[in-house]
C-alpha cells in the first residue's frame, strides 16, 4: 500500500510539470528541451531555502516558483521574437547550464553527490489537490482570453498578430506558467524525496515531458493528464535492469508513430468529457480521423 | 602551452564545424533543425569501433566504413520519417519533434546493443607530438583538423562546382522555384542528408579516435554544434565553420587558463549573449520567422 502511495504522489508531482508543459508546447506551439531545468531551479532554491532559514515547506516551494519563472521570463526575452529554433536551443541550453552549474556550485548544492536532509513535506494529498488545483486554474486561462490568444498564436502566428495579438506578450505568458508549474513540481519533488541530485533533471527528463504532451495531444489538458497517467507510472513499476532504456525506445517509438500516423495525438485538441466517457462506456465509438487531420496542415 | 591549446582547440572546433555544416545544410534548405543528426554522429564513431575491433585494423578502411553508415542512416531516417511528412505538407514542428523522437530512441537503442561503455579505438592515430615554436602539438589534432577540412572542402567542392551544387545552391533560395526547374527535390532532400550523414560520419569517428566511443557522444557533442551553427548564423555553411572553430578554440582556452568545469558552461552563456547582441548570428542573412 505504501509503495502505491509513493507511485501515486511522484505520478502527482510529475503531472504538475506535465500540465505546465501543456501550456507551453500543447497550447502556445512552442517547443522546449529544457523544462527538467525549471524543476531543478525549484527543487534546489526550495531545498536549499527551508535547509538555511526557518521558514515554511510551502513558502520554500514558493519561491522556488517565482525563481523558476523569473529565470524563464529572463532567457525567453531574448528569443521569443525569432523563430522558434532558437528558443528551443535556447531552453534546452538553459536546461543543461543549470545542470552544469549544480554541479560545480558543490559547496551550496552538493554537488554530483547530491543534497541530503531536506525538510520532509508534501504527502499524496497535498500533491493530488495542487493537481486539481492547477488543472482548474488552467482550465480556466484556457478558456479566458489569455488562453484563446496563446492558440491563436499556436495555429498561425502571423494571422494572429495581424489580428493585433501581441504574441510576444502571449508567449511569454505561456513561458511564465509552464515555468512556474516546473518550479512547483521540482519543489514538491525535493521536499518528497528528502534528497536531490542534478541527474534527476537530465535533458531525458525533459524531453519525457515534451513527449507526454504530445502522444496525449497538443492542445488538450486532458490528453496531457490520460497520457501522464498512463506513462508516469512506468519508471516505478519497471524497476529492473535495462527496463529504463527500453521505456525510452518505447517513447521514441511512440513518438515517431504519433506524429506519422495520427499528429494529433490521443486526443487531438479535444478535452475528454464526462459526457464523452459515458458515451464511451454506451457504445464505442468509431472513431474518425478527420478532425485529427485538420490541425497538422499548414496552408 | 598556448600552442598546443590552439591546436586542441582547432581540432575540437574543425569536428565542431562538420557537425553545424550538417545542421546547416538541412537548415538551409528545409528550414527546420534536424533533431536525429545526433544519432548518426554515435553510430559513425560505433562503426568504426566494431569494424577496427571485429574486421581490419586499418584505421583508413574503418574511417570509411563509418562514413558510409552513418550516410545511409541519414538518408534512412530521411526516408521513412521526414519524407512522409515532407510529402504532406506538415507543420515544421512536426518535423523537430519526430527528429527528438528519433534520437531519444536511437540513444537508447545504443545503450541496450552496445552498453554504456567507454570504448577506446584499437587502431588509432600516431599518439606523437611534435615540436611547433617549443611546444608539444599532438600529431592527433593536427591530423583531425587536416582531415576534418579535408572533408569540408570536398562538401564545398560539390556545392560549388557540380550540378547537385547548382541545385542545392538554388533550393536553399526557394525550394518551390527549383523544383519548377525541373530538379527532383526528393532526391535532392535524399543527396543533402547523405551529405550531412557522411559529415556526421567523419566528426562521429574523429570523435571516438580522439576520445573514445559512447553512446552520449553524439547527443552530447551535436549539441554544441548546434550552438555552433546558431552562434554563426543558422542556415549559413561558412558561419558555422568560423562559429565552430570560435567556440572549440575559446573552450580549449578557458579549460586551460581558467577551469575545465567552466567550458561547458561557457558554449551556453555564448548562446545566450549572441542571441541578445545579435540574433542573426556572425554571419546569418535573416533570424525572423518567414512564416
Amino acid at each position: 500500500m505504501e509503495y502505491w502511495l509513493g507511485v501515486a504522489t511522484l505520478v502527482g508531482i510529475y503531472m504538475i510539470a506535465v500540465l505546465g508543459v501543456s501550456i507551453l508546447c500543447g497550447f502556445t506551439g512552442m517547443f522546449s528541451m529544457g523544462h527538467a531545468g525549471f524543476m531543478a531551479i525549484g527543487a534546489y532554491t526550495s531545498a536549499l531555502l527551508t535547509k538555511i532559514l526557518p521558514i515554511p515547506i510551502f513558502a520554500g516551494v514558493l519561491a522556488g516558483m517565482l525563481t523558476a519563472s523569473l529565470v524563464g521570463m529572463i532567457i525567453s526575452y531574448p528569443t521569443l521574437k525569432l523563430r522558434d529554433d532558437y528558443f528551443i536551443i535556447v531552453t534546452l541550453g538553459i536546461g543543461e547550464a543549470i545542470k552544469l552549474i549544480i554541479q560545480n556550485a558543490t559547496s551550496i548544492t552538493g554537488g554530483a553527490r547530491g543534497l541530503a536532509d531536506i525538510p520532509k513535506g508534501p504527502n499524496v494529498v497535498h500533491v493530488w489537490l495542487l493537481v486539481v488545483i492547477t488543472v482548474i486554474v488552467l482550465k480556466s486561462f484556457i478558456h479566458s482570453r489569455h488562453g484563446r490568444n496563446c492558440i491563436a498564436v499556436r495555429e498561425e502566428e502571423l494571422a494572429a498578430q495581424s489580428v493585433g495579438i501581441n504574441v510576444f506578450r502571449y508567449k511569454m505568458e505561456a513561458m511564465v506558467i509552464s515555468c512556474a508549474l516546473c518550479g512547483l513540481s521540482g519543489g514538491l519533488l525535493g521536499h518528497y524525496m528528502h534528497y536531490l541530485q542534478p541527474n534527476m533533471f537530465t535533458m531525458v527528463k525533459s524531453d519525457e515531458l515534451v513527449i507526454m504532451v504530445i502522444l496525449g495531444g497538443r492542445g488538450s489538458l486532458t490528453g496531457s493528464i490520460l497520457a501522464g497517467l498512463l506513462l508516469l507510472p512506468l519508471p516505478e513499476l519497471l524497476r529492473f535492469g535495462g527496463a529504463e532504456e527500453w521505456r525510452m525506445v518505447l517513447y521514441g517509438f511512440l513518438v515517431v508513430m504519433v506524429i506519422l500516423f495520427r499528429p494529433s495525438g490521443i486526443m487531438g485538441t479535444r478535452e475528454l468529457t464526462l459526457q464523452d466517457v459515458k458515451t464511451f462506456f454506451r457504445r464505442l465509438p468509431r472513431k474518425s480521423g478527420k478532425e485529427a487531420r485538420s490541425i497538422d496542415r499548414k496552408e | 602551452m598556448f600552442i598546443q591549446q590552439l591546436a586542441n582547440g582547432l581540432s575540437v572546433g574543425s569536428v565542431y564545424a562538420l557537425m553545424a555544416v550538417g545542421y546547416a545544410l538541412i537548415y538551409s534548405l528545409l528550414n527546420f533543425t534536424n533533431f536525429a543528426h545526433s544519432i548518426t554522429v554515435t553510430i559513425g564513431a560505433f562503426t568504426t569501433f566494431f569494424f577496427l575491433t571485429y574486421a581490419m585494423e586499418n584505421l583508413f578502411l574503418g574511417i570509411f566504413a563509418g562514413i558510409l553508415t552513418a550516410a545511409l542512416l541519414a538518408a534512412f531516417i530521411e526516408f521513412i520519417a521526414y519524407r512522409p511528412l515532407l510529402k504532406r505538407n506538415a507543420r515544421r514542428v512536426y518535423l523537430m519533434i519526430i527528429g527528438l523522437g528519433i534520437s531519444v530512441m536511437g540513444d537508447n537503442l545504443v545503450i541496450i546493443a552496445f552498453t554504456g561503455r567507454f570504448r577506446i579505438f584499437p587502431v588509432n592515430f600516431p599518439s606523437e607530438s611534435i615540436q611547433i615554436f617549443g611546444s608539444n602539438v599532438g600529431l592527433v589534432d593536427i591530423l583531425i583538423f587536416v582531415v576534418s577540412m579535408l572533408a569540408l572542402l570536398v562538401v564545398e567542392l560539390i556545392i560549388r562546382k557540380t550540378k547537385l551544387g547548382l541545385a542545392i545552391r538554388s533550393a536553399s533560395y526557394s525550394l518551390e522555384a527549383t523544383s519548377l526547374m525541373g530538379v527532383d527535390t526528393f532526391q535532392l532532400i535524399l543527396w543533402i542528408f547523405l551529405i550531412a550523414g557522411s559529415l556526421a560520419g567523419v566528426a562521429g569517428t574523429l570523435l571516438g579516435a580522439k576520445y573514445t566511443a559512447y553512446p552520449s557522444l553524439g547527443t552530447f557533442y551535436t549539441n554544441k554544434a548546434f550552438i555552433c551553427a546558431v552562434f554563426g548564423g543558422l542556415g549559413s555553411l561558412p558561419g558555422a565553420v568560423v562559429g565552430a572553430l570560435v567556440l572549440g578554440v575559446s573552450e580549449a582556452m578557458i579549460s586551460a587558463y581558467v577551469s575545465t568545469s567552466l567550458r561547458d558552461l561557457f558554449a551556453y552563456f555564448l548562446l545566450i549573449a549572441i542571441l541578445l547582441v545579435r540574433p542573426s548570428g556572425l554571419m546569418g542573412k535573416s533570424s525572423e520567422d518567414k512564416a
